[in-house]
């Protein structure tokens, strides 16, 4: 039943050793609530998908759709359905899950604990505001959860402290098809791409920004703006896999630099509009398995915080400092956040959010850690999904909900079975 | 073409990865095993997945009544009649040396359940002239090795079965694909020590589908297990009782 297993987070800064379950029936949830928390496929960056040296319940294969209403696209499935597979199967029959993380692999367990966002955060909110309901098996027993109730508030964006999401049914949205028409085009700096960020009106947008780009073009990057369509495009092709980690300097400055100015220029002057599969605008990366590995066997770290729409200005001393420090990788976006959702610590809050990865090198980890505090002073928020280096008092005070979470966990899991590395490091259930 | 096949033990994830890949192509399903509730939930999994039809029915190897209510059933569709059986138990050895009452058990399951079913199902594929039978058994069928000897010779007594079976269904249309898989990430494996070249549970399935369709007799997959068995077989036996493999 126990595997001794060796795992870590996408970003492979933190790792765990300990002991998985995978079960491959839901009845045998109700037996391991009690002895470790949920993992989904481990997409969270940091440390907050880990349990080392204790037990955890890998939900990898329970994945199975139980139940669908056409009429109203309500989907019913166990939690360790890939939101991706979901997107692949129900498409081409008119329905997409209604929020959708940047990887098609994150499950919709991780999707509900983490309480995702899309490139639709604008329009739609966020994984928990299309939720009709969700089972819980906690370590005090099974539990129907419903909006509203004081444990959907603690469960969404509750980092799987409150017991094993079992399957939830999820209102789908409607979509012309399973292909994507995308405005591409060219934004010259970070002021003109906040203002197209906000008067936007795509259902999905999302910025590719150049985190290495300085002076006149601080901030520069694409905007793009999706919108779902329907017609005949080739099959996506076979995703590729990386064999094997990266050498140190394939993420080096001058690679960087070089790379993100060709990628800048591909777009043409005046923009363009293309046709894509769903897959190819929604999971760009995904189609490169492993893709982690091209940062090489020390890992990387990813930044994302959201800062409030009147912090322009942090958002782009911080821009200064990423470019300045010359360690940014090509993956940095910038969107557009609408207003917050439901959930005690739900990431999502009105204001623009910023995602750059920084390869584990030196100054990375500092870096990071000091744009954790400049966030905290603008009065934003980091993501707990992308987290490795924070400490408790800043997300204490990021999140000054807390304490109401960890007495609700307490409530369900009174001897903190569930408590992953993350919620460990920041003492996120130390409420004394 | 119309089918409609049974997925004996329907609540191994390698199964589950046949029905879904059958549903996908639109096939009927009967789910048979054990875990009522399992095989609900998966059956409503290939129904939104475009089976034509998926019905959970009930089949334990060691009780022959729970039989013949599933050919009735099956009887009762058109087109080609179809079966794979991944029925199979394999207790640690240990537990085997310890009580040998248990030996009844995993022949019952890997081997005497299994056939019994499958011979009353043989005069349906004759009758109609068509269908495929997949019998899943082993590649520790293959030889007799001090870790698994019990569960080895249930497996290698469904293969003779299977052979023989196969045997007398091409005489009239009917096909026969002995699948011998070497080690899957499957809950039987999970956490044994020893494993090696695992395959995932799916890339099983997909190349039994491809074995069907292309009525292959003998499979063994991944594929490189042939190999390694070829090897294995041909260990002279002074050499191969002091080996602990
Ligand atoms: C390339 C990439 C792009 C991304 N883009 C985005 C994005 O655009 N927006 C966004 O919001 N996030 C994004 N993420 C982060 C990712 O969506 C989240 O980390 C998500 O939670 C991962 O899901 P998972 O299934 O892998 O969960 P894991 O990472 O395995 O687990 C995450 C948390 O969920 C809990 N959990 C998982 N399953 C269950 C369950 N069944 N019951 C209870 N708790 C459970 C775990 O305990 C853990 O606390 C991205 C990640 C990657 C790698
Ligand atoms: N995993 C491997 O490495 C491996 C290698 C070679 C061959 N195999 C064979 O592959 C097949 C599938 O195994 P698996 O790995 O997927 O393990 P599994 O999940 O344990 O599958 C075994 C299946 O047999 C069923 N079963 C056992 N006894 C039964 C009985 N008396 N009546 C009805 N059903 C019974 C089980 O049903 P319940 O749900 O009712 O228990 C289950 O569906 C087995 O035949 C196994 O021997 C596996």
């Amino acid at each position: 039943m126990w595997k001794a297993s060796e795992y870590a987070g996408w970003g492979r800064v933190h790792k765990a050793q300990g002991e998985l379950a995978r079960p491959e029936r839901a009845r045998a949830l109700s037996a391991l609530a009690a002895e470790g928390p949920a993992l989904g496929k481990r997409r969270s960056y940091g440390d907050a998908c880990l349990v080392d040296g204790g037990k955890a319940v890998d939900m990898g294969r329970l994945d199975r759709y139980l139940d669908f209403d056409a009429e109203q696209g309500l989907l019913t499935v166990e939690a360790g359905c890939a939101l991706g597979q979901i997107a692949r199967d129900f498409a081409p029959r008119g329905w997409l899950p209604a929020v959708m993380p940047g990887t098609g692999f994150a499950t919709v367990g991780g999707g509900i604990a983490m309480n995702v966002h899309g490139k639709n955060h604008h329009g739609a909110g966020a994984f928990s505001d299309h939720i009709i309901e969700f089972e819980l098996e906690t370590p005090k027993g099974r539990k129907t959860v419903r909006p509203g109730d004081p444990l959907f508030l603690a469960t969404v964006g509750g980092l799987g402290q409150t017991g094993i999401i079992t399957q939830a049914t999820l209102k789908l949205t409607a979509c012309k098809g399973d292909l994507m028409m995308v405005t591409e085009r060219r934004v010259p700096d970070l002021e003109t791409f906040c203002d197209l960020l906000d008067e936007s009106e795509a259902t999905y947008t999302v910025g590719w920004i150049d985190a290495t780009a300085r002076g006149e073009g601080l901030g520069r990057g694409i905007l793009e703006e999706g919108e779902t369509g329907s017609g005949l495009v080739p099959a996506a092709k076979r995703g590729k896999k990386i064999p094997m980690d990266a050498p140190g300097w394939a993420l080096s400055a001058p690679v960087v630099k070089t790379f993100n100015a060709a990628y800048y220029r591909r777009v043409p002057l005046k923009g363009r509009t293309v046709v894509k599969p769903i897959d190819d605008f929604f999971f760009p990366l995904d189609k490169i398995h492993d893709w982690n590995r091209l940062y090489g066997k020390n890992g990387f770290h990813q930044f994302q915080c959201v800062l409030p729409v009147e912090q322009r200005p942090v958002l782009r001393e911080m821009m200064a400092k990423i470019s300045k420090a010359g360690l940014a990788s090509p993956l940095a976006v910038l969107k557009r956040m609408g207003p917050g959702s439901a959930g005690h610590l739900s990431f999502p809050m009105e204001g623009y959010t910023l995602a750059v990865d920084f390869p584990n090198r030196k100054g990375a980890a500092s870096l990071v850690h000091e744009l954790n505090a400049m966030t905290l002073d603008a009065g934003g928020r980091i993501y707990l999904a992308k987290d490795s280096v924070a400490t408790a008092a800043q997300v204490k005070a990021m999140y000054p909900d807390w304490q109401t979470w960890a007495k609700a966990c307490d409530a369900v899991d009174p001897e903190k079975a569930l408590v992953t590395d993350l919620v460990k490091r920041l003492e996120l259930r130390t409420t004394t | 073409m119309m089918e409609t096949w049974v997925i004996l033990g329907a609540t191994s994830s390698m199964a589950r990865g046949l029905a879904r890949a059958l549903a996908d192509r639109g096939a009927g399903l009967l789910l048979a095993g054990r875990d009522m509730a399992d095989l609900e939930a998966t059956a409503a999994d290939c129904t939104l997945r475009g089976a034509r039809l998926a019905e959970a029915v009930k089949f334990d190897a060691r009780d022959p009544s729970t039989f013949g209510p599933i050919l009735e059933r099956l009887g009762k569709e058109d087109g080609s009649l179809n079966c794979a059986c991944f029925v199979g138990s394999m207790p640690p050895q240990a537990d085997i040396d310890a009580d040998p009452s248990l030996i009844e058990g995993v022949i019952t399951d890997s081997f005497t359940g299994p056939a019994r079913f499958l011979t009353a199902l043989a005069p349906m594929i004759e009758a109609r002239q068509m269908g495929c039978i997949v019998g899943v058994g082993s590649v520790a069928g293959d030889r007799g090795r001090v870790g698994n000897y019990v569960y080895g010779s249930s497996k290698a007594g469904f293969h003779t079965y299977l052979s023989g079976l196969r045997n007398r269904l091409t005489r009239s249309g009917g096909h026969v694909v002995t699948v011998k898989p070497g080690f899957v990430d499957t809950a039987m494996t999970w956490g044994l020590e020893g494993m090696f070249l695992v395959a995932p549970p799916d890339a099983v399935a997909a190349s039994i589908l491809k074995a069907v369709e292309k009525e292959r007799n003998i499979i063994y997959t991944p594929f490189f297990w042939r190999y390694i068995m070829m090897i294995i077989r041909s260990v002279p036996e002074p050499i191969f009782k002091k080996m602990s493999i």
